[in-house]
């Protein structure tokens, strides 16, 4: 069945959606930046709305909220992720699940931050909320959780951002300091110019922030301030060097078990299943009667994060 | 600090296995001057004892100012309490002596510019709050660059206790201001 999707957010994974979309058979009716958006009832065509980006700095010459007017089934929410409120992106969701529409989230904020507000809306309205995008990219971590029954997993934990295991990784293989290899990750791509968020290991937080919200299956509402969190600034090269004397390394792992969300760096065995390299994500799920489950792909990036984007907007055919 | 428990001893009475040799690990305190290890080691030779290793850690200091020196050794249980009577009829210092039965290992990273300066007190605390004995030591620094000091403690541990052996070094590093890299402990096969 073909879905009318409207997308809010314009940057590398709402760009995504717009041009992947088709291959999953659904249409874009709508798509909005922060200042301007572009509505056809017929479907939007991807190249020409990039097109416009680029030339003019606008998708379109109608403004953001003529998106809720369009005619579409599902809300895909791509805009940046906010802390505290999670504003704009919760009145986003608020609006669609009002007007009895299905929400897909690629924003974290809603979904880490107001979990128990979410469901209440969600609970009052015909359209349900999906967020698989918001943890781990192209990763099928909720759906896996979902297939097994929150109930039946126990503990998530593993790697869940590229920034800083790049970073980490680099660091140990070749014996550079911090800022040495975050300058480069920053020539790359793989850190922002603000790399705060992914280094201070927030990002990761709140991924696994929205894991303990899905594995308590409502029983207790996680938000970031009640994680502990500390980031990869305070390991330097002399820790790394330490640790894989001794056959180990260092990685950003992120716990949600019955004790809460935790980050921070932890010495792992070198090449366990958690030590992966580079941008690459793992997440490890600890199962009642099914040991432990490992699945690790690629945790970011505008096609990859699309891909579990489209994925959700399939589950609600 | 001047706790001083002598549980080998009573160990050793009261598992009563004979002649087979099981480890010790006895902690002193030396004067620094020259001969005074030696003169620490005899009365362990002397009364059946086999030294595995010494841990000599020179250049920091007890709060009496002087030398810790950890010595591992294997005795007969029966001979473990003579040779710390013998070490002490000898002027030692014991601070510790016991046939204690470390089932689990830790390895922490600590991590700050005062990590090596302030290390021996690190260690004595982490040695008196919990059940926990140094096992290694190893310091890292790179010179010329402005990159922070990290010193890995292997730890033995009382079976059970690594939760709260973590908590005691968690809680000193946030006095002392440094950072501490644990180790994850499950799911990391």
């Amino acid at each position: 069945m073909s879905l009318r999707l409207a997308v809010l957010g314009a940057g590398a994974v709402g760009g995504s959606v717009l041009d992947l979309a088709g291959d999953y058979g659904h249409d874009v009716v709508a798509f909005a930046d922060s200042s301007s958006s572009a509505v056809d009832p017929a479907g939007l065509d991807p190249s020409a709305v990039h097109d416009r980006k680029e030339r003019d700095g606008v998708v379109g010459d109608a403004d953001p909220e003529s998106v809720f007017d369009a005619d579409y089934d599902v809300l895909v929410e791509a805009t940046p992720t906010t802390l505290g409120d999670a504003e704009p992106g919760f009145s986003h969701v608020e609006r669609a699940l009002a007007d009895d529409r299905h929400v897909v989230l690629a924003n974290k904020g809603p979904v880490a931050e107001r979990y128990a507000d979410l469901r209440a809306l969600e609970a009052e309205s015909e359209g349900t909320v999906q967020f698989e995008a918001a943890v781990g990219g192209a990763i099928p971590i909720l759906s896996t959780i979902s297939d097994l029954g929150a109930p039946h997993v126990t503990a998530a934990r593993g790697v869940l951002n590229g920034t800083a295991n790049f970073i980490l990784s680099r660091m140990a293989a070749e014996g550079l300091d911090y800022e040495h290899v975050l300058a480069e990750a920053q020539d790359l791509g793989v850190a922002e110019a603000d790399p705060t968020f992914d280094v201070d290991g927030i990002d990761a937080a709140l991924k696994f922030v929205i894991l303990a919200n899905v594995l308590s299956d409502g029983e207790t509402e996680y938000a970031l301030d009640d994680a502990e969190v500390e980031g990869i600034r305070n390991v330097p090269g002399t820790a790394l060097d330490l640790a894989a004397e001794d056959g180990r390394t260092v990685r950003l792992i992120g716990e949600a078990t019955a004790d809460g969300v935790r980050v921070a760096p932890r010495l792992i065995p070198q090449g366990s299943a958690l030590s992966v390299t580079g941008t690459q994500n793992i997440v490890q799920l600890e199962t009642k009667h099914a040991g432990q489950l490992n699945i690790s792909g690629r945790g970011a990036g505008g096609p990859e994060t699309a891909t579990a984007v489209l994925s959700d907007v399939s589950r609600l055919e | 600090m001047s706790a001083q428990d002598l549980d080998g001893g009573s160990d050793a009475e009261a598992d009563g296995s004979g002649e087979m040799p099981k480890p010790h690990t006895i902690r002193l305190e030396l004067a620094d001057e020259p001969g005074q290890l030696l003169a620490a080691l005899a009365p362990i030779s002397d009364n059946g004892g086999n030294l595995l290793s010494i841990f000599h850690e020179r250049g920091n200091l007890t709060p009496r100012g002087h030398i810790p020196v950890e010595v591992d050794l294997e005795c007969p249980p029966d001979r473990f309490e003579r040779i710390v009577d013998a070490l002490r009829d000898a002027g030692v210092n014991v601070i510790r002596a016991g046939a204690e039965h470390f089932g689990e290992e830790v390895m922490v990273i600590l991590v700050g510019d005062t990590v090596d300066s302030d290390l021996s007190d690190t260690l004595h605390r982490i040695e008196s709050s919990a059940d926990a004995t140094l096992q290694d030591l190893s310091l890292s620094a790179r010179e010329g660059t402005d990159e922070a000091s990290s010193a890995r403690l292997r730890l033995a541990v009382r079976s059970g206790r690594v939760d709260e052996t973590l908590a005691v070094v968690r809680d000193l590093a946030a006095e002392k201001g440094l950072h501490v890299v644990e180790p994850l402990a499950e799911g990391s096969q």
